[in-house]
């Protein structure tokens, strides 16, 4: 649109409760994790920073965290190897049974967590591997393959396939082609399918639920097992703790691909 | 057409990945449904079709689906007429608001789940925010009990996945003619009904697949049903999980899974049918 209008006061008034209502319930977890009470009071007289020096000694809920993080790098790392072949082959080329193919590997994103979860829980029970971290890591690279799948597919379809066979005929064999040529130019579209796969991962819980044991239990399910037992400060302190680190990721994906690219699998 | 190996070596390994870990567990659970139940023992040998018959025959299970839908209903409901809205106002916006805007409005997709509902919890406890504030308002006596509540159930899921709504009619108001727009303010027409008769047609398809991820992610949600719900409102994911892991009754669970998957494609594809006919030259 050539020059936005001046909302309506109205509009301007819905725009501001929308907001209201999105931040709310963060803003209480932070405000939260800053009193020096034991128990979830608000408004509280006196504040502290009781609550984050608690973190230090919550050593389960560390052990996860670091369960967490290696699970969604290694998840989004294995997805983003068999997604980008795969895209490229997606994109760049005509086949039959291409559109099925797509179909396949998007079709995590049709599939309910909880149902895909006791699929998998049978599936592991059966060839003996419940409770493994190479099962927990494969489930998470299956959910998480479909979001670097998208942008992988969005980031190759826009670049002329010229440059790669002009490539070709002055004689770079195809893996030089590949690594110079083709990979530099998708990726923008790998990185953010990387960190959006990173950040899926390491919010899942549902199934992680189902497919994780005590030794690889993951952060969402050890804070899920918590809060059906008591909700506690600690918990408002871990929250704010992950809110800040989200935060940073988003406002870098934000600031290098447009939030809304990389949520709707759309290219730059 | 050329006969060319390479794209399919180059797509085998994601596709072994989805046919190993996707497809086969998916038909494993299919089977697993149609196991007896051995109580002790979990799952015995044959078959049998008394899950799908007890889900078919039981009030109790007829309960848990019907809630179930009316959940979603009223999610889907909720998210269409504030996700639409708010997409409106985000693409009116100048480029700097609406920077800070999507980060408030996409922003707590990336946020665990778990963080977003603790923050319901700590807002709709008998000792939560909004019962204090109302009782110190002197508004209310004694707290208004909000969690363990259907609408609190609605409202927390509301939040956790209107963003989906907004980001899909936002990418169908990208494509908008702005030419449109003129033309209808040019020959008088006032901005509701610009917004009615000029925006909204074009954006179905947008509102279309925002309610068809919205229905089925509500539909399947379980982590937020099951703390701001609890053990009072069941939905069937978290009964499905209480069939797992605490009755130990796969088969059942198995079959309730099933059935899941099943009314969410039914009313997906019906829903994505009923609009396509409805509307048929938006989509041409």
């Amino acid at each position: 649109m050539s020059s936005p209008a001046r909302l309506s006061w109205p509009l301007r008034l819905f725009h501001s409760l929308f907001a209201v209502f999105m931040l709310a319930p963060l803003l209480m977890v932070v405000l939260v994790s800053l009193t020096d009470k034991g128990y979830i009071a608000l408004p509280f007289s006196g504040a502290s920073w009781r609550w984050y020096a608690a973190i230090a000694d919550a050593h389960d809920f560390i052990t996860a965290f670091i369960n967490s993080l290696w699970l969604a790098a290694a998840a989004a790392t294995i997805s983003a190897l068999l997604a980008v072949p795969a895209g490229l082959a997606i994109a760049w080329h005509r086949f039959a049974g291409r559109d099925a193919l797509l179909g396949l590997l998007l079709s995590p994103l049709m599939v309910p967590h909880i149902v895909l979860a006791i699929a998998l829980l049978k599936f592991f029970t059966l060839i003996g591997a419940s409770s493994t971290w190479w099962g927990l890591t494969l489930s998470h690279t299956v959910i998480v393959l479909p979001y670097v799948l998208r942008l992988v597919v969005a980031a190759a379809t826009g670049h002329e396939r010229s440059i790669s066979q002009a490539a070709q005929s002055l004689g770079a064999p195809p893996w030089v082609v590949f690594w110079r040529i083709e990979l530099p130019l998708i990726l923008p579209g790998v990185t953010g399918g990387w960190i959006i796969a990173f950040i899926n991962s390491f919010d899942e819980v549902t199934m992680s639920l189902f497919v994780a044991s005590a030794s690889t239990a993951t952060l969402p399910v050890k804070m899920y097992n918590h809060i059906a037992h008591t909700i506690d400060p600690l918990l408002a302190s871990i929250s704010t703790v992950l809110i800040v680190l989200t935060l940073v990721l988003m406002l870098a994906l934000d600031r290098f691909f447009g939030l809304d690219r990389v949520l709707s699998g759309r290219s730059n | 057409m050329i006969r060319n190996p390479l794209p399919w070596w180059l797509a085998s390994p994601a596709a072994l990945l989805m046919l190993a870990f996707l497809a086969l567990p998916m038909v494993m659970l299919l089977g697993l449904s149609l196991n007896p139940f051995v109580p002790g023992a979990g799952v015995g040998e044959g078959f049998t079709l008394s899950h799908y018959a007890d889900l078919a025959t039981d009030d109790y299970f007829h309960t848990i689906f019907g809630r179930t839908l009316a959940l979603s209903f009223w999610v889907t409901l909720g998210c269409l007429l504030i996700g639409v809205p708010e997409a409106w106002v985000l693409s009116r916006l100048s480029p700097r608001w609406r920077a800070v805007s999507m980060v408030i409005v996409l922003g707590p997709l990336l946020i665990s789940v778990i963080v977003r509902t603790l923050g319901w919890a700590i807002l709709l406890g008998s000792e939560g925010v909004i019962n204090r504030s109302l009782m110190a308002l002197g508004w209310i006596d004694a707290p208004i009990r909000m969690m363990y509540t259907f609408s609190a159930m609605t409202v927390a899921l509301v939040h956790v996945l209107v963003p989906f709504m907004v980001l899909a009619v936002w990418a169908s108001l990208q494509r908008l003619d702005p030419a449109t727009l003129q033309a209808a303010a040019s020959l008088g027409a006032p901005p509701t009904t610009v917004f009615r008769r000029v925006v909204l047609p074009q954006v179905v398809p947008g509102m279309l697949s925002g309610v068809l991820i919205v229905f089925a992610m509500a539909a399947s949600a379980f982590a937020t049903p099951a703390i701001i719900g609890g053990r009072r409102l069941k939905v069937v994911p978290t009964t499905i999980y209480d069939e797992f892991l605490g009755n130990l009754n796969w088969p059942l669970g198995a079959a309730l899974a099933a059935v899941l998957l099943v009314i969410v494609l039914v009313v997906t594809l019906g829903t994505n049918r009923w609009v396509e006919r409805r509307w048929r030259r938006v989509f041409e």
